[in-house]
């Protein structure tokens, strides 16, 4: 009974093909040459897309003379970890210091996300629209409008700089997409019915919660812990405003290694790859909760 | 009101703690940060005084080599191409594979891997990518046009004075656009069905099917799309400094903005971000009352 309330609306499953052989469309005259223009299209585009990869790849096992102007789309003449070594030494105390930031961020913000989905879904008071909306245009503000004065409010408060700061900036303004995805999600998933009863029984709102709608909040949570991970661990916007290559995550630091006037490539394209690596690895075990997260900032569910 | 206080009073309690603090993280701040931008305070010192809307009007009239509508043309430049090329890409990608196709989970996972990369990351490789050396000095993309015979498409890329912006949204397109077919593809899977069959019966051809019956229903996709896309060109930030640095060739608005921090030009980096929050407001505020209707209404 659990699993087919749960299953239903998990976010990103429309996209999934109906089983089953795809439909013959009519009309379509020489089927074999448009199958034939069709797969020959997506393979050329995977190739296009995987492009940069494949220069990432090979350009971090190159060695110091084999990154000049000749050969530079060939294979490595010589494989080699130094420029690899390279970048996580100049990486990796920013690395672990970047997990400190995004798991935090991920739990904290789901769970407050959560909270206050769960209200604006099924508590109509006055005006709630109004509120939701004003919540979910957090989501869109270009954030340089509050980052001026952002530091100097932080400074105010006894909260230490680099990775806590973070923390509190990351979960304040994820609150618009947490809550969006939570509502969406608790509207279509969880039936009233159940909510109803529980309030029959005498449970209040934080009782009925606790025990009858966080236990069916799990693909909710996936999702926004997957959102706030890579939206944590990618961003680079806050990071240079509120942390330096010392205490900050590694955005700042890759960008350090790479930004340089004439930098070392091999090196760059290596702590290109690590700093991508949790995202990346995110993306393919969880992908199609992952696309739900992305579905969800559709704001129409 | 006992019993309606009784009724709507724990939801409230449970929501206030993030009602405050966004009301105080998103609109306080963005009142200060209005606040800011009507004073004279161009350097560490405090204000000195209240000037109106001066800030404001000195961006577009009284701005060394009109850097401030130079900033705007370049995001311009840069927000069409991104959104028409994102577009494009996305939805041919969902066409493509709207029907299903084999290894269809294989082609989405490779479209839209880029989106899980930070724009600080995919930076580096562009940058080895968009190589602004042509012929002997060639390098990147342009060693692969030399390559295929295809030499006439070689470019200086984003170094280009005029069109460079253009260039800067190639990885902007080649991140994105898997996104924009995900929406598409969940878009064009919800048409019920029938609709499709009573077009093919009524002897529509494929392109008047999409043309015709399809399309007009992804329009709610086609805008959510657009808005996205819209507000992410708007803060453009991370892309331009990890491709380019800052600079004035490439410079936009949000750009600008960290620059004008940089010299403790609190004043005038204040007026850009509102004049940008603007911009955004007056396209999203119209479209959020919209999705709330339409929400009603269903």
């Amino acid at each position: 009974m659990t699993t087919d309330i749960v299953t239903p609306s998990l976010p990103g499953e429309e996209i999934v093909a109906p089983s089953g052989r795809p439909a013959r469309v009519p009309g379509t005259g020489s089927g074999m040459v448009w199958r034939t223009v069709r797969y020959g299209l997506l393979i050329a585009f995977v190739i296009i897309m995987l492009m940069p990869l494949y220069v990432l790849v090979v350009t971090s096992f190159k060695n110091g003379s084999d990154i000049g102007v000749n050969g530079q789309w060939n294979l490595p003449t010589s494989w080699t970890l130094k420029s690899w070594d390279k970048a996580w030494e100049r990486l990796h105390d920013s690395f672990l210091r970047t997990f400190e930031l995004a798991i935090p961020v991920a739990l904290i913000s789901s769970f407050v996300g959560a909270a206050n989905g769960f209200v604006l879904s099924r508590w109509r008071f006055p005006g709630a629209d109004v509120v939701f909306t004003l919540i979910l245009f957090g989501m869109f503000i270009p954030y340089q409008a509050i980052m001026i004065p952002l530091g100097d409010v932080l400074n105010e408060t006894s909260i230490q700089k680099g990775i806590p700061r973070l923390i509190l900036v990351h979960v304040i303004y994820g609150l618009p997409i947490c809550t969006l995805i939570f509502r969406n999600y608790y509207a279509t998933t969880v039936p009233v019915e159940m909510i109803e009863a529980a309030n029959v029984d005498g449970a209040g709102l934080l009782r009925t919660f606790r025990s009858i709608v966080l236990p069916l909040s799990l693909p909710g949570f996936v999702v926004t812990i997957i959102w706030q991970f890579t939206s944590s661990w990618n961003d680079y916007l806050f990071a240079i405003f509120l942390s330096n290559t010392r205490n900050g995550p590694i955005t700042i630091a890759l960008n350090a290694l790479a930004g340089a006037q004439s930098p070392d490539y091999a090196a760059s394209m290596a702590g290109a790859l690590i700093t991508s690596l949790p995202t990346l690895v995110v993306y393919i075990l969880l992908g199609r909760w992952f696309i739900g997260g992305l579905m969800a900032g559709s704001v129409k569910s | 009101m006992p019993r309606r206080l009784r009724q709507w009073g724990p939801g409230l309690l449970l929501l206030s703690p993030s009602l405050i603090v966004l009301a105080v993280f998103v609109y306080g701040l963005i009142g200060w940060t209005v606040n800011l931008s009507l004073q004279d305070k161009h350097n560490a010192l405090p204000s000195e005084g209240f000037v109106g809307l001066d800030n404001y009007t000195n961006l577009f009239t009284n701005d060394i080599s009109d850097r401030f509508t130079h900033s705007l043309r370049n995001l311009a430049v840069f927000t069409v191409v991104f959104i028409v090329g994102t577009l494009v890409m996305g939805v041919l990608w969902a066409v493509l594979l709207e029907r299903g196709a084999r290894a269809e989970g294989l082609f989405r996972t490779i479209y839209l891997f880029p989106m899980a990369v930070s724009f600080v990351a995919s930076g580096v490789v562009w940058r080895w990518l968009m190589n602004s050396g042509t012929g002997d000095n060639a390098g990147g993309l342009n060693v692969i046009f030399s390559g295929l015979h295809l030499g006439f498409l070689e470019n200086r890329w984003w170094t280009d004075p005029n069109w460079g912006m253009a260039a800067m949204a190639l990885p902007a397109i080649w991140q994105l656009s898997g996104y924009i077919m995900a929406l598409f593809l969940a878009g064009f899977r919800g048409i019920p069905h029938e609709l499709r069959e009573a077009a093919v019966m009524d002897g529509a051809s494929t392109f008047q099917l999409y043309r015709q019956v399809l399309f007009p229903q992804l329009t709610p996709v086609a805008l959510s799309a657009l808005i996205i896309l819209g507000h992410m060109s708007m803060k453009m930030f991370d892309l331009i400094m990890s491709v380019s640095g800052p600079q004035y060739l490439t410079e936009v608005p949000s750009v600008y903005i960290w620059q004008m921090l940089l010299t403790n030009d609190q004043a005038k980096a204040a007026a850009i971000a509102v004049f940008l929050l603007l911009v955004v407001a007056v396209v999203i505020v119209p479209y959020l009352v919209y999705v709330n209707r339409a929400e009603k209404r269903s």
